[in-house]
């Protein structure tokens, strides 16, 4: 059989595989090429070694430096929150009192809005919020933040939570009755029962939202657009905005998406592998 | 020990209580929740100069705008262009990719080879590189091949989407019999009529999860059809709202209350349809990390 399906190849696999190194491959071939060169259009490059990457590091107008920092400090915290909501509104919803349909269906939702529209929806209510006290989302980089933190559990807790719930379903109702039986508090069953059998759906969730948090653009486009001066750009906004916002910084532009991408890249691979690690065999 | 039942019976009611409690718990949340939905709804019918003063007012009397921010809205983002191309891309693109990476992930799952190796692996890395890392060239590639319009950035979203839904269909298949295939094949079924006829039915849910994956990625994407399309001509939702912004000069927050609502009311509708198939969607999805 499997002799007879590869001579089908032109027909199953060339169509898909010539869309992926048009919008896939080549852009990320020559885009690593690219970030060794000077260049304003693809065709007109030349070789500069590791200039881009130079002056990706000592960019002042977009600091590169300061958006790892700041884009690192959100994704870990965002990570930590998203996932703890997720988590505990899953536990409660799984005891299956009345209207846990609805309260499912509610909290899942704002994961089908897009991220354009989710930054200026917020904007208005935590611009409405500050006014109070006299600030605006943008008066500090701070706020700005933590703005996106709320943004971000908002929308991502739901879908967590749907991934959580049948996670615990999941779990075979013995091991909670042995645990009942022996005499485990509720506490003991969660952390020791129901967290290790749980691992999987961790390990997927936390890889979700540590790349999400990492990569996120519409968001922090609309909500605040890197302002005040910059200092609430996050990397994939700081790229944006060194390739597009100014002429000349194509290259280093290049080269700060070159890092962006190993860092992202990095991060997720030790992420799958410590969580992998930890979960129980069965 | 002594009365077992009575413990019983006062473990059953405590456990009612607090059931009814947690109802009435998650009743408040689930109103807090949906708050900000009904502030943006709320402000689509006020007079725009009140809506940064007064965002949480009720739109009463001299606030009251009537139809005025939903008119302006349409007008300045040409809100149903947008609507259509939207709605054009995403159909065109959800089908073309679902259709081509099924047929590719059957490949790769029954031909044991070193090109289908290499297909799985580059699919899988796809996912994890952002945008970013490639949205320069593949705007420049784009633009070359003339790809700027609704039909041919299906193309670049088959190519962008194709790492996600080779990797649900493969997932799939690998726990899926070959036994039914293998029969009819035997029975001489060439491969092209065996895939549409046997795989094809069988792949229904993971079709209908994988398309709401999809779907939900490009009906919200903004930064690859703003880099890739014509935007001059074509406009799809996120890119109109973002548009409303305009240059430096100050937002008309009147037209983009309306224009919020108008954007997000057919994906509540949405939701509310299909609910199920995309709690399900998403389930898929998570399981086969």
């Amino acid at each position: 059989m499997e002799k007879t399906i590869r001579k089908y190849w032109p027909i199953f696999v060339v169509p898909t595989m010539a869309a992926f190194s048009i919008g896939f491959l080549i852009p990320f071939i020559t885009g690593l090429y690219l970030s060794f060169c000077d260049f304003t259009t693809v065709s007109n490059a030349t070789f500069t070694g590791l200039t881009n990457y130079i002056r990706a590091f000592s960019d002042t107008s977009s600091n590169f430096v300061h958006s790892l920092w700041y884009t690192a400090l959100f994704s870990g915290l965002s990570t930590v929150l998203i996932n703890f909501f997720g988590l505990l509104v899953a536990l409660l919803l799984v005891r299956g009192f009345r209207g846990t349909n609805l309260f499912r269906t509610v909290f899942f939702m704002p994961n089908l809005i897009g991220g354009i529209v989710l930054g200026w929806l917020w904007q208005v209510i935590l611009n409405g919020v500050l006014a109070n006290y006299g600030v605006t989302i943008v008066t500090s980089e701070w706020y700005g933040f933590w703005g996106l933190i709320v943004v971000m559990c908002w929308q991502q807790a739901g879908y967590m939570m749907i991934i959580y719930i049948s996670g615990l379903q999941a779990i075979p109702g013995e091991l909670t009755e042995a645990a009942a039986i022996d005499g485990a508090s509720a506490w003991q069953t969660l952390t020791r029962v129901k967290l290790p059998m749980l691992m999987p759906s961790i390990t997927i969730c936390t890889f979700l939202t540590i790349t999400n948090g990492f990569k996120l653009f519409d968001q922090n486009l609309a909500l605040t657009n890197g302002m005040p001066s910059n200092r609430s750009q996050m990397l994939a906004l700081n790229i944006f905005d060194t390739f597009y916002g100014r002429t000349g910084w194509a290259g280093a532009g290049q080269a700060k998406a070159v890092v962006f991408c190993l860092l992202v890249v990095g991060i997720a691979m030790i992420q799958l592998r410590l969580t992998h690690s930890r979960e129980v065999q069965q | 020990m002594m009365n077992p039942t009575g413990t019983g019976g006062r473990l059953m009611a405590g456990k009612r209580l607090l059931n009814a409690f947690l109802t009435v718990l998650f009743s408040a949340v689930s109103i807090l929740y949906l708050y900000p939905l009904l502030v943006i709804l709320i402000n689509s019918f006020k007079v725009k100069a009140y809506i940064s003063r007064a965002p949480f007012a009720l739109p009463l009397d001299k606030m009251f705008a009537a139809d005025a921010n939903y008119a302006n809205g349409i007008a300045k983002t040409n809100f149903f262009d947008a609507l259509k191309w939207s709605f054009v891309i995403t159909v065109l693109s959800v089908f073309v990719i679902l259709l081509c990476t099924s047929m590719c992930a059957w490949f790769i799952s029954r031909v044991h080879n070193r090109w289908s190796r290499a297909i799985y692996f580059l699919c899988i890395f796809s996912m994890v590189v952002p945008f970013q890392m490639v949205m320069f060239t593949l705007s420049k590639t784009a633009n070359t091949l003339g790809l700027t319009t609704p039909i041919g950035i299906v193309v670049v979203y088959l190519g962008f989407g194709a790492g996600l839904a080779v990797f649900m269909f493969s997932g799939f298949m690998r726990s899926s019999p070959i036994s039914i295939e293998e029969s009819a094949m035997i029975d001489g079924c060439e491969p092209v009529r065996t895939f549409f006829s046997i795989v094809l039915p069988i792949l229904q849910p993971t079709y209908i999860s994988t398309g709401i994956l999809e779907t939900m990625w490009i009906w919200n994407d903004y930064l690859l059809p703003y880099l890739v399309l014509d935007i001059k001509r074509y406009k799809t939702i996120p890119i109109a709202v973002q548009y409303l912004k305009g240059g430096y000069g100050s937002v008309d927050m009147g037209a983009m209350m309306a224009t919020l609502v108008m954007a997000i009311v057919p994906i509540i509708l949405f939701y509310l349809f299909s609910q199920k198939y995309i709690v399900s969607g998403v389930m898929a999805g998570a399981v086969k990390g």
